[in-house]
């Protein structure tokens, strides 16, 4: 895993470490039977002077990272220092942006900046000199008196920013912060942001991004950690080697998103030697029966495919080209590639996804054709269906209830995913009659059976 | 008069479900109700050692003279008004409670389920005979009890409300707030109250109805030898009553009329249209509320403005002292073996004192009643259940094809909605003397005739809810029914009918316990020197109050809630449920 060219940005040597992660280890246990494991084993070190992007797919644990360095949670192992010591709840220095924006709707533009001062027990002609600068340096002049409800998703965020920065922190944390906003509006909002940085305007040390977007984590961070799922865990660190202001134009940039593209899609994450050693006899015996399923529609696969299928792409395509294409997120784009790549339908390989001849047979085939294609590869290859299949064909009555593959789901996956999952599992198996569920009763039944 | 968008009654439509959304009967819940009459059996004894002294007769002077009305009518408004600063504040605090720990919500959540199931009539006995105990002979101790009696009419409903919006503050809010350092006292002024706020103000509104009820009926009540008139609407009805004069009553109804407009206009919809700035929905649907008069008048009037405007900021101060401690994190989450070792504590000592419960409760009822007494209660206790369900359906078969009529236009379901509420708050047994003196002078049968006083007041939840379920019924699935030119019987069987079952499901659920607790008021009316009375169990919680039998009171009480309760459990909450799967539009 070599990023190109390293050189370029410098970090002071002697930039002070403002916040670290040590060993930490997130997991809950939210109405399931066993501890799930979300962050894992997780080392950080953020120093000013730069901004750091926590880049990944929901689920990979980077928002929990993210408020774990907020003092918002707590660690079940490992620590988080702030500052030399050891962090115990929110810091003073530290400020936050959220993805909703997350502004109190009863309070106006102005009182809204002002909360972090008013908590802090800043008040009068100080409290409204700050406020006013902060106001001003986000561009929010003249909109002081105004109900959030009243502006648009990108104002309502620059609130949030003015409101973070107001209390003029060491650190600022954005949980992904332009993810609510159309393309257009975020394209400003960063170009701002990444402006009054680089000129020295904002009053913070450095920033943490996370982000599921990989331009984006490319056009604003000097460096950037790529999660993998399940559990979450840093899986690459990239230094990106770009001066701002950064031109997505250029070949050097389209690389280097391609780049990540492609770590990102490379089957197994980053195995260390350790692993190694014993992750033969794992693969053996702890073959992953149940693997959580994300909410992907039928009718999104067939779309992917036969676009994938026809000219220009003709079969193959650079996912960065595809998503751009379809007008699809990274949150979306990846579900469907990995769906189709489970059912042999497609492959991912290097950034790029490509049919497989099954999934080519697949496009070409009639609506009948299809289901009996889709009806094989799931009974091939997602365990679950094979053993709803097994398991109805062996009872007379041909159906059973759908609790207990629930139970079996939630064994290694939360309740949330293992709903997720059966949902995803219905609609599949519903497009290739293999069976069907009764949502009243909550079982799954063979549709002859019935008609018999 | 012109209309904003009517304020909201039925929580299931606008903002986020008021009510606490789970009636299931659970282990918990049957278990709280024997530690509750266990509690309720001990206060008794406690109170009939220290109090046995018999209170003098308490008398104030009324006068029937109408000049006297306005000021009964003032002093009725302000009782009103004290109960429900008193509901605000109980939910304030049993509501963050609530929201706050996790063990007593375990407690304190299925307790409010039941508490709402209570009829709030039958605690009146109760509260005269306990603060007439420890105010003896002053009209303080009668005023203490009415209002007391009244806070347990509206309490319970503003605390689930609150409690849920509390639940359901966003959580990136909620981290804002901590993230900016926010101590505990600070947070719950500019998070968690203003978040209530919407269901605050609306369920204040839906519990006035059941307010207005309960406090006419008390301001005039004998428990036992104590008589309690205190000078209000409601004991100068009951005054008319007694000496027969119809057009007293019909004063006091235009009285009420009045403070009800007056709360509605000078209260009630500054506090909406106020309230609608809380609502978490960032979309742009408040624009269509008008400013009332009454909060265009305390906004643009330079010195109304200025008071308004003193008073906010010092409660803003207020609001922004450090008080309490900064939250830290999140603890992390206990490990599943120490989680369940101690709710294995817990719940330990939970049994203890069940099991106490049930010994005090047992004990009690053993030497208290007989089988044949809780045999005889129980079977008055079907006589008015018949008599609810019956009229339920009545009112249902009537109201369900006018309220969709209604509710099929919507200028028309708009004007209808508004009139709807208003109706709705008045209380109902203002009316019954009328009832009484027609079956009187057309020698009608009190047992059927009196039967439709229980719907009086209830209808209009069924009325008000179909009429908001058929208005908010997707105009695209009724244009598709016309296109496929489905008319008649099959309309109403497959397009209207399942659209509206789930607000009219949450009509009926509210209708049912207002009907039970307006059979107390309902099954045994005066007039004159005649009581009409029927059977049922309404008429025997309202006798035994007022003979001051409270143990007798107390069986009546326990078997209604139980009824009432059953019914929830069995037969609303399962329906409602399945209408809520199967039936809800997206």
């Amino acid at each position: 895993m070599t990023s190109p060219s390293l050189s370029a940005h410098s970090v002071a040597g002697h930039a002070s470490v403002l916040v670290e992660a040590r060993h930490v280890s997130q997991s809950y246990h939210k109405d399931s039977t066993v501890d799930l494991l979300v962050l894992d084993d997780v080392s950080l070190t953020l120093r000013s002077g730069e901004i750091v992007g926590l880049l990944g797919r929901s689920g990979s644990g980077k928002s929990t990272l993210l408020r774990l360095l907020a003092g918002l949670l707590a660690p079940t192992s490992g620590e988080v220092v702030w500052k030399g010591e050891e962090l115990k709840g929110p810091a003073d220095g530290v400020s936050m942006v959220f993805s909703s924006f997350a502004l109190f709707p009863w309070m106006t533009v102005e009182e809204n900046v002002a909360l972090g001062l008013e908590a802090k027990g800043v008040t009068g002609e100080e409290r409204d000199r700050l406020v006013q600068n902060a106001i001003d340096l986000i561009g929010l002049g003249g909109y002081e008196n105004a109900w959030p409800k009243e502006l648009s998703g990108g104002m309502q965020q620059r609130v949030g920013l003015a409101r973070a920065l107001v209390v003029q922190p060491d650190l600022l944390l954005m949980d992904e912060p332009f993810s609510a906003l159309d393309v257009l509006t975020a394209e400003n909002l960063r170009t701002d942001l990444v402006e009054l940085w680089s000129e020295k305007k904002l009053p913070v040390q450095a920033m943490l991004v996370v982000t599921h977007n990989i331009e984006e984590a490319v056009l604003i961070c000097d460096r950037i950690m790529i999660f993998s799922s399940n559990p979450g865990r840093i899986a690459h660190v990239l230094t990106v080697p770009f001066t701002h202001p950064r031109d997505r134009e250029d070949p050097a940039f389209r690389q280097f998103v391609d780049h990540i593209y492609a770590l990102m899609t490379q089957r197994a994450p980053i195995i260390s030697e350790a692993d190694l050693a014993v992750g033969v006899k794992q693969a053996v015996q702890a073959t992953p029966s149940f693997i959580a399923l994300p909410l992907v529609s039928i009718t999104m696969m067939i779309g992917m495919m036969e676009a994938l299928a026809a000219h220009p792409l003709d079969g193959r395509a650079d996912l960065p080209v595809l998503a751009e294409k379809l007008q699809l997120e990274l949150d979306d784009l990846f579900p469907l590639g990995e769906s189709l790549e489970l059912l042999g339908l497609a492959e991912l390989e290097d950034g790029d996804i490509l049919l497989t001849n099954d999934g080519v047979h697949f496009v070409l085939s009639d609506l009948e054709e299809r289901k009996a294609i889709l009806n094989h590869a799931l009974f091939h290859h997602v365990p679950l269906v094979k053993m709803i299949c097994t398991v109805l064909d062996e009872r007379p009555s041909h159906s059973t209830n759908a609790d207990r593959f629930r139970s079996a789901l939630e064994e290694v996956m939360s309740p949330d995913y293992a709903r997720l999952t059966l949902q995803t599992v219905v609609g599949w198996a519903r497009f290739a009659e293999l069976f069907d569920f009764d949502e009243e009763g909550d079982r799954f039944y063979l549709e002859e059976a019935v008609s018999e | 008069m012109k209309a904003g968008r009517a304020p909201d009654f039925s929580p299931s439509f606008q903002g986020p479900v008021t009510r606490l959304p789970p009636r299931h009967m659970t282990v918990v819940k049957v278990s709280l109700l024997v530690c509750l009459a266990g509690l309720a059996v001990l206060a008794g004894y406690s109170v009939n050692h220290t109090l046995a002294v018999p209170a003098p007769p308490l008398q104030t002077l009324l006068h029937l003279d109408i000049l006297y009305l306005p000021d009964y009518a003032a002093r009725t408004s302000l009782r009103m008004f004290i109960a429900l600063g008193l509901s605000l504040a109980f939910s304030f605090l049993y509501a963050t409670l609530a929201a706050k720990s996790r063990r007593a919500a375990q407690i304190l959540v299925p307790l409010l389920d039941i508490l709402h199931s209570i009829p709030a009539l039958g605690f009146l006995g109760f509260t005269v005979a306990f603060f007439l105990g420890l105010f003896p002979g002053q009209s303080f101790g009668a005023e203490l009890a009415v209002i007391s009696t009244v806070f347990a009419s509206q309490a319970w409903t503003m605390t689930s409300g609150m409690y849920h919006s509390l639940r359901t503050i966003p959580t990136e809010l909620e981290e804002a707030a901590r993230c900016f350092g926010l101590t505990s006292w600070q947070k719950f002024w500019r998070l968690d109250v203003p978040c209530a706020i919407p269901a605050l103000v609306r369920n204040a509104m839906i519990s006035m109805a059941g307010g207005w009820f309960v406090l006419v009926y008390s301001e005039t009540i004998a428990v036992g030898h104590t008589r309690i008139a205190l000078p209000g609407i409601g004991s100068y009805v009951g005054m008319a009553l007694s000496q027969q004069n119809i057009g007293a009553v019909l004063a006091a109804i235009l009285a009420m009329i009045g403070v009800i407009l007056a709360y509605n206009q000078l209260l009630f919809r500054p506090l909406t249209v106020w309230a609608s700035r809380f609502r978490l929905e960032t979309t742009e649907q408040d624009a269509i509320l008008t400013e009332p008069w009454m909060l265009r008048l305390l906004r643009r009037t330079h010195i109304l403005r200025g008071g308004v405007d003193h008073l906010l900021s010092f409660l803003h101060r207020l609001a922004s002292l450090p008080l309490g401690h900064r939250p830290g994190r999140t603890a992390p989450s206990q490990t599943l073996v120490s989680k369940r070792l101690s709710d294995g504590l817990w719940l330990s000592a939970l049994g203890v004192i069940f099991l106490g419960a049930v010994k005090v409760v047992w004990g009690y009822g053993a030497t208290a009643y007989t089988a044949e007494q809780i045999l005889h209660v129980v079977i008055l206790g079907f006589y008015t259940l018949l008599r609810v369900v019956s009229m339920l359906g009545l009112a249902s078969l009537l109201w369900v094809p006018l309220g969709v009529w209604l509710g099929l236009n919507p200028a028309r379901a708009q004007r209808a909605q508004m009139i709807v509420q208003s109706c709705a708050a008045f209380p109902a047994n203002l009316l019954f003397p009328l009832f009484v003196a027609t079956i009187i002078y057309v020698h009608l049968t009190p047992a059927v005739w009196l039967t439709p006083l229980l719907m009086l007041g209830a209808q209009w939840y069924i009325v008000f809810n179909v009429i908001n379920g058929t208005a908010s019924f997707p105009a695209d699935l009724l244009e598709a029914g016309e296109t496929f030119k489905v008319t008649g019987f099959l309309w109403w069987r497959k397009i209207i009918l399942p659209g509206i079952t789930p607000a009219y499901l949450t009509g009926v659920l509210a209708a049912s316990g207002s009907a039970w607790n307006a059979a107390i008021a309902a099954e045994a009316v005066q007039w004159g020197h005649e009581t009409l009375k029927v059977q049922g169990l309404g008429a025997y919680i309202a006798q035994a109050t007022t003979d001051g039998d409270l143990s007798a009171a107390a069986l009546g009480l326990a078997v209604m809630t139980l009824f009432i309760l059953a019914l929830n459990w069995l037969v609303w909450r399962p329906l409602s449920d399945y209408a809520y799967r199967r039936l809800k539009l997206i």
